[in-house]
């Protein structure tokens, strides 16, 4: 049993914080407490990283198997834990202004990680569904923080409306998978699938796939993102832009190489079909938006499309090849955000992308740190997205997938049409006489600056991702 | 000096990473600051290229100054140069000065400028020395970064329509090489290059959707590789883009575009597409003939009704590219030797030419052709230049235009002879469309009032254009200097694709046999 609790020791601590901080900031001074908080969640964050990152090794089953400590989910959880801190430390200034930060934001986040945590590390349909569900149900609440707004409040309740019915969905299909299979492990379910997948146990991993997906914002089941990500506080999105799109990703991989690792040929397809839906739409919706945090929703829906299909190859590469994918994904996406966050009117934040108009003339620095972004996110070298994307082919392509590889560089070809779009407000447009002001935050422009130098500079060698991504994907199929 | 290929293609990045650091403001300091760094850069990139040159023996067909280095996802750093690529290298180095001498005029962002042409000149050396797929793929699609911000920031007035439609275009035509890409490296387990020219791709005809596909997955991986290439010569009938982006282009960046950037297509159909797949090549090598053809007589007859020079030098370029691939795909000593030639000095020419606009243009600010006439009488030593490149371009013996137009349509004669014919017809028309633009423009008298002040050109402008007159005379009278140094390699590359298709053909007939 000790055994047991040493090895989900880094949840267990993040857990107690969370609760710690909550009793001790309802008992003294609630909201003064939250700046605080907030930059103690991030330090915790980033110690638990380390801890994790550090000194893991080898793989350790707890609870009967219920919970898996291994390559895999501690690369997922270092990415996890490192972009929700760097969101944490990006939201401070930005709430505090706006009168948002209370000190529920930084705990709730925390008890979001401790799920996500769970998420990556299930080796159960029962621990999975608890992880999840942490996870949402903080997640809900997270993009209502702005009780005063309409927008906001119906951000959480159309979340929470959808997720319910997901989660729902989700539970079905587990217990489909249970009634078939005779077991929550796993371990288990895999055996029984290697025989052969029955109709029921079909019907469940489908069921699965597309709470899955939900929670992804895979298309059919995205309509929920543009949405949340216009209605909730711009930290808050970017959050939801990160750190729960590893989690739910790293769990699709989980669940689909642990437990249907024998039955590939019937998710496949499935996979497959949500990638390349997840980069078409992604890719067509977005040209149409001029809300910049849409834009970003509709971009997060296509790079989702290609994680998916590292996924859909069912090798180890494809999983490495998602695992990269999502790295890179979080690290632009940190910048990207910490971009919008600095877009603001005297003191009002702007979404407006026209608003961007010659912002190269007043901000080159920035500007040109968002340009080498949107290069990297259109995927066009030598930025570090481009890698990304050759990862996540050649993964399709050794997997049999020819044709998703080719609807996927047709689709990128699209999307890059938006992200050039941006590039042109900054630098081609004409000089407009009431642009964006202020946005004088050290710490998003250092968010912005290091990972638009990560996007450049990371093709010399990815900081050693690769290797330990690889080495990850092993310990998940073999 | 076991780098001196790195040292030479990285040599601006850094050059405009130190401009970006360290130069503050955008006052007249700052400007001349930033002219002069990329002007020295530029110009010691030149030397350090001379260098290689020196080095450089001849007689070796292999890739020489080869470095090698471990790099990310199992990829390699490899560059290297062979007879093939070196003097598109040095053709590079030497025009890059030329371009920003030609950009002294700029006011608008000077540091930003220089920024994007120094890093365009890394990544055009760095796609002729990259010896890695990937790698070749990175420097190759990266260079349309910093052309998208030249068109669009320092471009004419329809500049944002230009500039999209030039990165798209050519973006697309990129992306299903790198599918390509990745198939060969799936194939052959490697991306080298030198281990891939030694690889034998599959060549079994099979079916795919119905259809069969002569030549097997060598013939897909042509048309893949094809796709990107052929828009980037520019090949009829995906060519469209060109105008628009030279049209709208400041000066410098249609001269890049023009001499350097269109090679880049050209490169890349010896390195690849002719190299690696030599029975795609023959399957598909008669379509390519008569798309070559074509883009000759039609491109000429457009340009023949444009009233933009700019956009008639463009359409003129589309047709020498023309000569170009048919030399390519003729596949014979000729043909390749003419097609490299016929890129080298059209890397001049058109250069010039776009140099020449750009002379009138910085004093008129139009580059409507019935907005000039009679410049002769104010401006005598332009007139004497523009002929010379008028001449030049139209390929009159003694101007290096000629050497190469000639070779290729030798070549292609012993392979086709009506592409032959056609070919040559497109000849008079360029003729045609060249003089008629000289006329209309230097000859006649001045009657024009806004022309009356004109001057001539100053010592820089005519500076500029000293060194390109010596290169288009020289190579015209004395092609050897060329020929001598590209010779051994394409002799090489032909045995050993006339060798692949012979065992092509060898394999083929023991399957028939056998059935």
């Amino acid at each position: 049993m000790s055994a047991d609790l040493t090895i989900i020791l880094p949840e267990i601590l993040l857990a107690v914080f969370a609760m710690l901080g909550l009793i001790g900031a309802v008992y003294t001074s609630k909201d003064d407490l939250a700046s605080p908080l907030l930059w103690a969640t991030s330090a915790v964050f980033l110690a638990v990283a380390a801890w994790i990152g550090f000194t893991g090794e080898g793989t350790n089953v707890a609870f009967g198997g219920m919970f898996v400590d291994d390559a895999f989910s501690r690369f997922a959880k270092v990415t996890i834990l490192v972009s929700a801190a760097a969101v944490l430390l990006m939201s401070e200034g930005y709430m505090s202004q706006r009168g948002l930060l209370r000190f529920e934001y930084p705990m709730l986040v925390a008890l979001a990680a401790v799920g996500m945590m769970t998420m990556v590390s299930a080796g159960d349909l029962m621990a999975l569904y608890m992880g999840l569900e942490l996870q949402s149900l903080a997640l809900y609440v997270v993009a209502s923080l702005r009780r005063d707004s309409v927008k906001s409040t119906e951000a959480g309740l159309k979340y929470f409306v959808l997720g319910a019915l997901s989660s729902g969905l989700l539970l079905y299909g587990a217990s489909l998978v249970y009634g078939y299979a005779g077991t929550t492990l796993f371990s288990g379910i895999v055996q029984v699938a290697e025989e052969g997948v029955s109709l029921g146990l079909l019907f469940g991993l489908v069921f699965l796939m597309a709470g899955f997906a939900f929670k992804v914002s895979a298309v059919p089941f995205h309509m929920w993102t543009p949405d949340v990500y216009e209605g909730s506080p711009t930290p808050v999105t970017a959050f939801f832009a990160t750190a729960p799109k590893v989690a739910a990703m790293a769990l699709f991989a989980r669940v689909m190489h642990d437990a249907f690792g024998g039955a590939i040929a019937d998710w496949q397809q499935v996979m497959a079909l949500l990638s390349v839906l997840s980069m078409f739409l992604g890719a067509f919706a977005a040209i149409g938006q001029t809300n910049i945090k849409r834009l970003m929703a509709f971009s997060s829906i296509a790079h989702m499309g290609y994680a998916l299909m590292g996924l859909a190859s069912g090798t180890a590469l494809g999983v490495e090849a998602m695992l990269v994918y999502m790295a890179i994904y979080v690290t632009m996406n940190i910048g990207t955000f910490a971009f919008i966050l600095m877009m603001e009117k005297d003191g009002q934040p702007v979404v407006e992308i026209s608003s961007l108009k010659m912002y190269a003339k007043r901000e080159p620095g920035k500007a040109w740190a968002m340009l080498f972004l949107m290069f990297s996110l259109a995927g066009v070298p030598p930025m570090l997205g481009f890698f990304g994307k050759l990862y996540v082919l050649r993964a399709a392509y050794e997997g049999g997938l020819v044709w998703l590889a080719i609807a996927g560089v047709i689709a990128s070809v699209i999307g890059a049409y938006y992200y050039l779009r941006i590039v042109y407000y900054m630098f081609f447009g004409e000089t407009q006489d009431e642009g964006l002001n202020g946005g004088k935050s050290p710490i998003l422009w250092a968010m912005l600056m290091g990972s638009a130098a990560v996007m450049l500079f990371g093709i010399i060698n990815m900081f050693g991702v690769d290797s330990v991504a690889a080495a990850a994907a092993l310990t998940l199929v073999n | 000096m076991d780098n001196i290929l790195s040292i030479t293609t990285f040599m601006p990045a850094l050059a405009a990473l130190i401009l970006a650091v360290f130069l503050r403001g955008e006052d007249e300091a700052a400007q001349r600051n930033a002219k002069w760094v990329a002007m020295a850069t530029t110009v010691i990139t030149f030397i350090a290229s001379l260098f290689i040159l020196f080095e450089f023996d001849r007689n070796d067909t292999g890739f020489q100054f080869v470095e090698e280095g471990e790099w990310i996802m199992g990829l390699t750093y490899k560059m290297g140069v062979d007879g093939i690529s070196i003097l598109f290298v040095m053709l590079t180095t030497f025009m890059m000065p030329l371009v920003i001498a030609a950009s002294w005029s700029v006011t608008d962002r000077v540091k930003e400028y220089m920024i994007a042409f120094l890093l365009l000149e890394t990544l055009m050396l760095g796609v002729f020395m990259a010896l890695d797929l990937v790698l070749f793929y990175l420097f190759f699609e990266a260079g349309l970064i910093p052309m998208f911000l030249i068109i669009g920031i320092w471009g004419g007035a329809n500049r944002i329509y230009a500039s999209f439609k030039f990165f798209l275009y050519t973006f697309l035509g990129s992306v299903l090489m790198l599918v390509a890409m990745v198939a060969m490296y799936a194939d052959a387990g490697t991306t080298d290059i030198e281990a891939l020219l030694n690889h034998q791709f599959g060549n079994e005809t099979f079916s795919l959707l119905g259809i069969q596909i002569v030549g097997g997955m060598q013939t897909i991986l042509f048309l893949a590789f094809f796709a990107s290439f052929a828009v980037k010569m520019p090949m009829w009938p995906v060519h469209t883009w060109l105008p628009d982006a030279h049209v709208q282009a400041p000066t410098a960046g249609s001269v890049v575009l023009a001499a350097i950037l269109l090679k880049l297509g050209g490169y890349g159909f010896i390195r690849f597409s002719f190299s690696m797949f030599p029975v795609g090549s023959e399957v598909m090598a008669p379509l390519v003939l008569w798309m070559s053809a074509i883009a000759i007589v039609y491109t000429s007859l457009v340009a023949l009704v444009q009233d933009d020079m700019k956009k008639l030098i463009a359409y003129s370029s589309v047709a020498h590219m023309g000569f170009v691939t048919m030399g390519i795909f003729s596949a014979n000593q000729q043909g390749l030797d003419g097609a490299i030639f016929q890129m080298l000095s059209h890397g001049f020419i058109s250069g010039a030419l776009f140099l020449c606009v750009g002379v009138i243009y910085d004093r008129m600010h139009t580059r409507e052709i019935d907005a000039y006439g009679g410049l002769v009488n104010r401006m005598p030593a332009y007139a004497l230049i523009f002929m010379l490149f008028t001449m030049a371009n139209v390929g009159l013996p003694g101007t290096s235009g000629f050497v190469g137009e000639f070779l290729t349509l030798m070549a292609v004669f012993q392979v086709n002879t009506w592409v032959a014919a056609v070919a040559t017809t497109g000849v008079i028309f360029s003729a045609a469309y060249a003089l008629w633009l000289y006329r209309r423009v230097v000859m006649g008298d001045l009657i024009k009032e806004s022309l009356k002040s004109i001057t001539d050109m100053t010592g820089r402008e005519k500076a500029i254009f000293a060194p390109l007159v010596v290169m288009t005379l020289l190579l015209g009278v004395y092609p050897a200097l060329i020929l001598d140094i590209i010779g051994p390699s394409v002799a090489a590359l032909v045995t050993q694709y006339d060798t692949a298709l012979a065992a092509a053909e060898a394999a083929t007939q023991v399957a028939s046999n056998g059935n």
